[in-house]
């Protein structure tokens, strides 16, 4: 390893190369390493669904900020990103979640974001394959959907153009300050960014991040099957508890024709496996709400990892006690919505330049209350 | 015990398992047991050996789910069916993998194009009544399969153009000669030769290209040295077998190649699990039965009935090693593909899109080859073939299957469902 980079970013999922392209623009020599391929990691296994989000107001500025900057780099992405503005249909079950719904529809409306509230028959209109009874959605036009290892790609692509270095197959097994440790040798660099995802507190002991598995499904082509990402309300009560396995119905139709078939959450550590009654209870709940899904032929199922912090807010920022460290990691289920934010605002904040949002609320050596 | 696949090595295995007392379900995704060799065919015009065999099987105790396609097999055992539309999970003590081989495509130019079927593939083809009256048909493929399915297909009243084995002629002279250890084999070999006797049957021939003109195929020859054209109707061509590990890879068995390992009992890698037949790579129907039986007898805790069949079992495998060696394929059908050829005719990936270097989880990702509803059935061994990747993980279901029978197999209920 000869030349000394500026800046060395471990992880080249999503987040990694969103760190490197912003890095490379602001004019800093970057190398990424990763393990093994760049977006081969939870980026591939998640769904790619870009969504705006209002579990929190910090939440809602990262993730509708990032929706912006996608918005700004849409026009150059290739055709393999399968970008489509399919929007988010969020579904009601009964007049509590439909109330929800009014709620959230009020807190997008009061930061301009633009939300249609569908009544039963509106909904049924907007998504036949749903069963009849439902009380109502909430469509969220401007949402879509992207593939995330072609947009990590195309990412990594930019930063390698303005001068960065990929290295995969290479992993990191040490942070020192201003400096990793590879199987290739040691490399120094002023600022050492941990974007490894759910592996950051490997390298970065005490990092708040734990692997939270999800299961996931594809069919078969089925064109027209859906129109929107379509998620039911409750997912919110289900993706908050941090305790038990929980399902909720998550339907995504790809620009294939596919559909991907969601979603569940569970800690158990790094195990990979199947687990075979959460998948089924999973399918099920979907099945409960588009019967015609239990037609469509399941072509795989797999699982991955969702990099999970206890205020569900990612880590962004210096860890002050590692001299040069700083982290982009812990987006749980919101990576690829929030990867162009976190990328850049890491770069401001190396830069000493003022981000476009607050970074107080991401802080990585922020004091976090404990799951509830 | 489970038994999966209704082949020979399946049917041995449960016949002789069942036999011992042991409850024995056999899962099969055909319409009736016989595997690809001994399916659509009147019981009448089966050999001895195989009527024999279904007999023993039908007087037995084992129960036959036919239709069942085994999409999942959890450790310990427990396996998930989809039966005919209907989920069918069943709890095993042990389990034989009996799940046969499949045909090897290796891609080259105009291998996607209407005509060009495989060589088992236009066997399965005429079972099922395809029309070859008068068509112009050409063979080109290895080993012992091509006699009888160009037996077929001249006795269908094909006009049988040419049947060409890659293998070198030294090679095939040289296995012919070997065949006196087994004179059933050669005299089974000259039947089928006898019904096609006038057609040509080149050795150390195999297809270049194939192109469309004039609304037939027109199939490029080559020898290597020379090279010429031919038109066709139909191409029945394969690069040989390749067997099904899907399940085998599901569990995690240790792999040697494209095989299955097992020890003398037929036992993989993972206790309990047995494998018979081709998935262990030794081809055939003879080797077959007796790994399917020494499997039953091992995994019916009955290691002297299996042993008593160890000598037979050599004998077999060493017929399946020389042929293998003999139609070993040769490195020019690698090269055939060009730039621009298909690799993955679910989601049309061309050779060029797949960098080299890639695994073939990087290749998946980068240009979706294997992510179509074959799942990698068939490009996979290609793409193993022609860059040297290994092979993909192997995802749940293992086949397509209706996502309501799908959540039928995972959840569990307390009115758990068993076959047996």
């Amino acid at each position: 390893m000869t030349s000394r980079p500026d800046a060395i970013i471990v992880g080249a999922g999503i987040v990694g190369a969103a760190c490197a392209y912003y890095l490379s623009r602001g004019g800093l020599r970057v190398t990424v390493f990763d393990e093994g391929f760049a977006g081969g990691g939870t980026t591939a296994a998640g769904m790619g669904h870009i969504v705006v989000m209002d579990d929190s107001e910090a939440q809602f500025a990262l993730t509708s900020w990032s929706q912006r900057l996608l918005d700004d780099l849409l026009p150059a992405m290739p055709r393999a990103a399968e970008y489509e503005r399919c929007g988010t249909l969020w579904v009601a079950e009964d007049d509590e979640q439909l109330d929800a719904a009014r709620g959230k529809r009020t807190y997008y409306r009061d930061r301009g974001v633009e939300t249609e509230l569908l009544d039963a028959r509106q909904l049924g209109e907007a998504e036949p394959q749903l069963r009849p009874g439902l009380a109502g959605g909430l469509r969220v036009p401007a949402d879509g959907v992207v593939y995330p290892p072609a947009v990590t790609r195309w990412l990594l692509d930019q930063a390698i153009h303005l001068g960065a270095t990929v290295r995969e197959g290479v992993a990191v097994e040490g942070v020192a300050p201003r400096a990793v440790l590879t199987g290739a040798g040691r490399l120094e660099a002023d600022c050492i960014i941990n974007a490894a995802g759910a592996g950051a507190p490997r390298l970065t002991p005490g990092l708040p991040i734990v692997p939270r598995k999800g299961h996931l499904v594809i069919t078969d082509r089925a064109p027209g099957f859906s129109r929107h990402q379509v998620i039911e309300l409750g997912y919110l009560r289900s993706a908050h508890t941090m305790s038990a396995a929980s399902v909720a119905f998550n339907v995504q139709p790809r620009i294939t024709g596919q559909l991907l078939v969601g979603s569940s959450r569970e800690l158990v550590g790094w195990d990979a496996s199947l687990n075979r009654d959460v998948l089924g209870r999973m399918l099920e709940r979907a099945c409960s709400f588009m019967p015609g899904l239990a037609a469509l032929p399941a072509l795989r199922t797999w699982t991955g990892f969702r990099p999970a912090t206890p205020d569900k807010l990612p880590l962004i920022g210096a860890w002050p006690s590692v001299d040069g460290l700083w982290i982009a990691a812990g987006h749980e289920g919101l990576g690829i919505t929030t990867a162009l934010g976190t990328g850049s605002m890491l770069t401001d904040l190396i830069l000493g330049r003022p981000p476009a949002i607050d970074p107080a609320p991401y802080a990585a050596d922020r004091v976090m209350a404990e799951a509830h | 015990m489970a038994v999966i696949g209704g082949g020979p090595a399946g049917i041995a295995a449960a016949a002789v398992a069942a036999g011992l007392g042991r409850s024995v379900v056999l899962l099969d995704a055909s319409p009736r047991p016989g595997g690809q060799i001994w399916r659509h065919r009147d019981r009448g015009t089966l050999p001895v050996g195989a009527r024999d065999w279904l007999g023993r099987l039908e007087a037995s105790d084992a129960t036959v789910l036919s239709g069942a396609n085994v999409v999942d097999v959890a450790p310990g055992f427990r396996l998930g069916a989809d039966v005919q539309g209907r989920a069918v999970t069943v709890a095993a003590g042990a389990v034989v993998l009996a799940t046969g081989a499949q045909e090897l495509f290796l891609p080259f130019p105009g291998w996607t194009l209407p005509g060009v079927v495989g060589v088992g593939g236009a066997q399965a083809l005429l079972k099922a009544g395809m029309d070859v009256r008068g068509k112009r048909v050409a063979i080109a493929g290895t080993g012992p399969l091509l006699l009888p399915v160009a037996a077929a297909l001249a006795r269908a009243g094909a006009d049988l153009r040419m049947v060409a084995e890659q293998a070198p002629p030294r090679e095939v002279r040289r296995f012919a000669a070997s065949l006196w250890r087994t004179p059933a084999r050669l005299v089974q070999a000259a039947l089928y030769r006898s019904a096609f006797a006038t057609v040509r049957y080149r050795w150390g021939t195999w297809v270049k290209r194939v192109s469309e003109r004039d609304g037939a195929l027109l199939v490029t020859w080559t020898t290597g040295r020379s090279t010429w054209a031919e038109p066709a109707d139909l191409l029945c061509t394969a690069a040989g077998l390749v067997p099904c590990t899907e399940l085998a890879r599901l569990l995690g068995c240790e792999l040697s190649g494209e095989a299955v390992v097992v020890d003398h009992e037929q036992q993989t890698s993972v206790p309990g699990l047995y494998a018979a037949g081709e998935p262990t790579g030794n081809t055939g129907m003879e080797a077959a039965l007796i790994e399917g039986a020494i499997a039953g007898f091992a995994a019916a805790g009955q290691g002297a009935g299996a042993r008593a069949l160890w000598p037979s079992r050599a004998r077999h495998r060493d017929f399946s090693r020389r042929a293998s060696e003999a139609f070993r394929l040769r490195p020019e059908l690698r090269a055939r593909a060009e730039p621009d050829t298909i690799v993955c005719r679910c989601e049309d990936v061309t050779l060029a899109s797949i960098a080299p270097g890639w695994s073939v989880r990087e290749a998946k990702l980068a240009t979706r080859a294997g992510m179509g509803s074959c799942q990698g059935r068939v490009c996979g061994p290609a793409l193993r073939h022609l860059l040297g990747t290994s092979a993909d993980t192997v995802r749940v279901p293992v086949v397509p299957t209706p996502l309501g029978v799908l959540a039928g197999l995972t959840a569990q209920r307390d009115d758990s469902r068993g076959a047996s």
